[in-house]
């Protein structure tokens, strides 16, 4: 495919080759990264690089099927420990800085909430996929992410359902098993 | 052997002293646990040895060799036993007792409940019950079933991935080729 110009010839145009679309892809260590790697089917064919708190995870997206050549990880955090909580805020930033994603998608915990929220203001499009853990309410990054996630996913049909008339709920496509 | 894992974050001493004296009673095989760090008056077992954190290379070694695990009621542990088939009892944490910072557990314990491979104790004193029966389950040899993610899942994350993007790029390459 190129430029048609004015005297016929095709004219190719540089790069014009389709990149592949970016992708974050985050989860925090244990349970939240096993759901991430339940989904790797939904980003096959974009240019995918992985972000977790677990510097063993590396192996396990490197080299090999579904590979990437970057792997990101940075310590862990949760909501209760605010010191941890800005140091892992800012490394996540530097990771989405240099990335550049078009599409940040996590399954949590607190370190998808800093990807996605980020990832939003950069203008990067947001999937949150709420833990399969979260049988009955959404998780707490789960409800504070609500704004900033373009695709908002719980995946129980009764979190779908029971939440608060008027208000924005999550959509209910499945679940990871 | 036995593998016991608390997850990731917190020690979990409620299970741990289930486990220490379940398996300290009876001809049991070898247990070997991940217990997380316990805190200054966690519980130490006695009856079977641990490390603190195994890296995820041995973890998955630990778990799939291991004829039946016991876990905490985390997703992972989960999901990890039901996709190779490994019989598995779980326990869930209380936010009350300071093990988790919510009960979610406790409603994840209910709704996998029923799940083939899956023993519940829902607190200690149901423990070596369920512990038993999952040992008696590993003899009868699940059915192998993996658990599939929903096609339905997957195609709407990949969906949303590609062909939104798609379009944005299109409507984007279009504007940019209006002055040649």
């Amino acid at each position: 495919m190129g430029l048609r110009t004015l005297t016929g010839r095709t004219r190719c145009r540089k790069n014009f080759q389709p990149k592949a679309i970016r992708v974050l892809a985050v989860a925090s260590g244990g349970g939240h990264w096993v759901q991430l790697m339940q989904l790797r089917a939904a980003w096959s064919g974009a240019d995918i690089a992985y972000l977790s708190t677990h510097p063993g995870y590396r192996a396990e997206c490197v080299g090999s099927r579904g590979a990437s050549n970057r792997f990101y990880a940075v310590a862990d955090a949760n909501f209760s420990a605010k010191f941890q909580l800005v140091r892992q805020a800012l490394a996540v930033a530097t990771v989405l800085l240099r990335e550049r994603p078009s599409v940040v998608v996590t399954t949590g915990a607190s370190v998808g909430y800093f990807a996605l929220v980020f990832g939003k203001l950069m203008r990067a499009r947001t999937v949150w996929v709420d833990s399969v853990a979260n049988t009955e309410e959404l998780s707490l990054s789960g409800q504070r992410v609500a704004k900033f996630a373009d695709l908002w996913l719980t995946q129980w049909p009764e979190v779908a359902e029971g939440s608060l008339s008027g208000a924005r709920s999550p959509r209910y496509q499945g679940s990871v098993l | 052997m036995i593998f016991v894992t608390v997850g990731t974050q917190l020690p979990f001493d409620r299970l741990v002293r289930a486990v220490d004296g379940w398996c300290s009673g009876g001809e049991y095989e070898e247990v070997f646990g991940q217990l997380a760090r316990p805190g200054p008056n966690g519980y130490v077992p006695t009856h079977f040895a641990w490390q603190a954190f195994l890296d995820p290379e041995e973890f998955r070694e630990r778990f799939s060799q291991a004829t039946i695990v016991i876990a905490h009621a985390g997703m992972g542990s989960i999901i990890s036993a039901l996709s190779i088939g490994k019989p598995i009892v779980i326990m869930p944490r209380m936010a009350s007792l300071g093990e988790h910072r919510n009960d979610h557990q406790a409603g994840t314990a209910r709704r996998f409940a029923t799940r083939a491979g899956i023993f519940v104790a829902h607190d200690e004193g149901a423990f070596g019950t369920a512990a038993d029966a999952a040992l008696k389950a590993v003899a009868v040899s699940g059915d192998g079933s993996r658990p599939e993610p929903d096609p339905r899942l997957i195609r709407c994350i990949s969906d949303f991935i590609f062909s939104d993007t798609l379009r944005a790029h299109r409507r984007g390459s279009a504007q940019g080729s209006g002055g040649v």
